[in-house]
């Protein structure tokens, strides 16, 4: 079960994909994150895969059979945008908000879309490459001057 | 997608600040704002329900005037919510209708802290994310950059069972902790003191091998940072042979005893079918009868030549999942005897002068031994393009490491699947229709460790 097995999606084809493994025995959705590809645009993809901005990965497990399979799609940065998986696996409804949180990702049909880990009003995603590491000055509200 | 009012250019952080403490769009609606395709979705939100089950959720009132349900906020600063959860509730009288977990208070962005480090120095980051079992995160972390590299396979004999070792003294440590911290949240006050007791003679072991008690950074790409001192056998007998009597006084004090089982029997109950919706994993999902442990179904390290069970409940409850951490103490107990018989020499670190530092000693002799060794440490080593996912079970169920490797000495992505992240969404589920005072039998039963979920 260790080895990677790994299959490209097309992104209209993403949900028909997971609908088809899911009942194919992949009972649980482990694992839902993305990665940046903006310092990789010519990053190696398999025949038939253009490869984008970014990438949503997913670990889905199957119990019975001890195997794995992990799904990668490729979403384009104008239009960052993904149906759920909310409705097959509920277990992605906290991934899916990360993934928007620090990526940026939108995913059509999720029941709460919002910020999971950053502030409310945070600007930016942090996950992204072109999102500088620094600091902000902190100010407590009630801090004496 | 909230709307910020705050101009993004603005260098008035004291507005930004202010602003920040809304926490908008993230919190709890009254239940008459919510329009009643909202509300199922919002219920959907913890899982998809059946027809019945939704119907009998539609009888509650929903009349703001009549006042009858009361939303209150529980934490961050909650002493039971296990450090910064906070959880929205929706109460009517002493029953909890809804629930739900906001998270973020300890987010570090240790992702991006993990990207901005070598592969060399990943390990002094991951350590401190679960931070109650630092040496899954470690073993985790190395395992995924050595199946980059290829050499997951030449892995020392000796390096494989002292991480074994490691990995299941730490389990004991956290499941004696979760003792500890259960037992003060349902008022068995002495039980904090004992399960802390135990914990700190297992972090002296560890204290004695790695240097630290916590945030080891022992298991490293390649093997450890250094061989077990002597008279490390020692101090692993120690503990095997203090454990079993008090763990027994445990089973006095809590297991048999009526208002413990009271307090926990049919409490925060979840069905199988719903723990693998929600994607939890662990004693979590053990205790609804799943028999999934990946020791066992996905043997890594050496689990396939020990000999241990998989402890799973029946019912899924609180007591459950007390039990079996309980008994998992016991479980690991059996397999470090093991290890103790079959614990083989030789070298603790691949001899792979890509990732390996020279000895300590060739540094004196040889300049190319120093450089070497000064490469490693400031530059880092290589690691081929590629990108891997390898879980192991730790203490509190799967925890999975994704890496993105772009050829350089940094990981271009390093991604930690976190089992607390993914196990407090059973929360409201959990909770929903229980006692406001059974919710911190119920959050204590989950053993959440916030800095796995905010990373």
């Amino acid at each position: 079960m260790s080895e990677q097995n790994v299959v490209h999606v097309a992104r209209d084809e993403y949900l028909d994909s997971i609908k088809a493994l899911a009942d194919d025995g992949y009972t649980m959705c482990v694992d839902l994150t993305g990665v940046d590809y903006l310092e990789l645009t010519g990053r190696a993809v398999p025949d038939g895969v253009v490869a984008e901005r970014f990438e949503v990965v997913v670990n889905l497990l199957d119990m019975r059979q001890r195997r794995r399979v992990r799904v990668r799609v490729q979403v384009p940065a104008d239009d960052a945008v993904l149906p759920t998986l909310f409705d097959l696996y509920p277990g992605t409804e906290a991934m899916e908000r990360e993934v928007f949180d620090m990526f940026g990702v939108e995913f059509d049909g999720h029941p709460d879309l919002t910020r999971i880990l950053m502030p409310e009003d945070w600007i930016g995603h942090p996950l992204r490459k072109d999102f500088e590491v620094g600091r902000i000055p902190v100010q407590f509200k009630e801090a004496h001057a | 997608m909230s709307e910020t009012t705050v101009d993004a250019a603005t260098t008035d952080y004291y507005q930004r600040s202010v602003a920040g403490t809304d926490e908008g769009d993230q919190e709890l609606r009254p239940r008459s704002e919510l329009t009643a395709a909202e509300l199922m979705r919002e219920v959907g939100a913890v899982l998809r329900m059946s027809e019945a089950d939704a119907a009998k959720l539609g009888d509650l009132p929903d009349d703001p005037d009549d006042d009858q349900t009361m939303i209150i906020n529980m934490g961050p600063q909650h002493p039971s919510t296990h450090g910064v959860l906070r959880l929205m509730l929706e109460l009517q009288g002493e029953t909890v209708l809804r629930c739900k977990p906001i998270i973020g208070y300890l987010h570090t962005g240790m992702e991006k802290t993990g990207e901005q480090l070598t592969f060399a120095q990943g390990g002094t980051n991951v350590t401190r994310m679960d931070y109650l079992s630092p040496l899954a995160n470690e073993l985790v972390f190395s395992m995924a950059t050595e199946k980059l590299l290829g050499i997951d396979g030449d892995i020392p004999e000796r390096a494989v069972w002292i991480r074994m070792l490691l990995a299941e003294m730490n389990r004991m440590s956290s499941h004696l902790l979760f003792m500890a911290t259960n037992g003060m949240d349902l008022g068995a006050v002495s039980m904090m003191i004992y399960g802390w007791r135990e914990r700190e003679e297992v972090l002296r072991f560890f204290q004695e091998v790695t240097g630290l008690r916590m945030n080891h950074n022992y298991i490293r790409p390649g093997g450890l940072a250094a061989d077990l001192p002597a008279g490390w056998r020692d101090g692993v007998l120690r503990i095997l042979d203090m454990l079993p009597e008090r763990l027994d006084e445990y089973d006095t004090l809590m297991t048999g005893q009526p208002i413990w089982r009271e307090r926990l029997q049919g409490v925060g109950v979840i069905t199988p079918q719903e723990a693998l919706a929600l994607g939890a994993t662990g004693p979590i999902l053990r205790s609804t009868g799943v028999e999934w442990d990946l020791r066992r179904d996905d043997p890594y390290l050496r689990y396939d030549e020990v000999e241990f069970d998989v402890v799973v409940g029946s019912y899924g409850d609180a007591f459950d999942r007390y039990a079996i951490r309980l008994a998992e103490i016991r479980e690991s107990m059996r397999i470090v005897h093991q290890i103790l018989d079959k614990m083989p020499g030789g070298d603790y670190r691949i001899q792979d002068k890509k990732v390996t530092p020279p000895p300590r000693a060739r540094i004196d002799e040889s300049m190319e031994a120093l450089i070497h060794h000064f490469k490693i440490f400031t530059e880092g080593f290589k690691v081929p393009e590629g990108e891997v996912y390898v879980g192991i079970e730790s203490p509190r169920g799967e925890i999975g490491c994704y890496i993105v490797s772009d050829g350089s000495a940094n990981p271009y992505r390093m991604h930690m699947r976190d089992p607390s992240f993914v196990n407090i969404q059973c929360l409201p589920h959990m909770m929903r229709g229980g006692l406001v005072a059974d919710a911190v039998a119920v959050i204590s039963s989950v053993d959440p460790v916030l800095g796995g979920v905010d990373r």
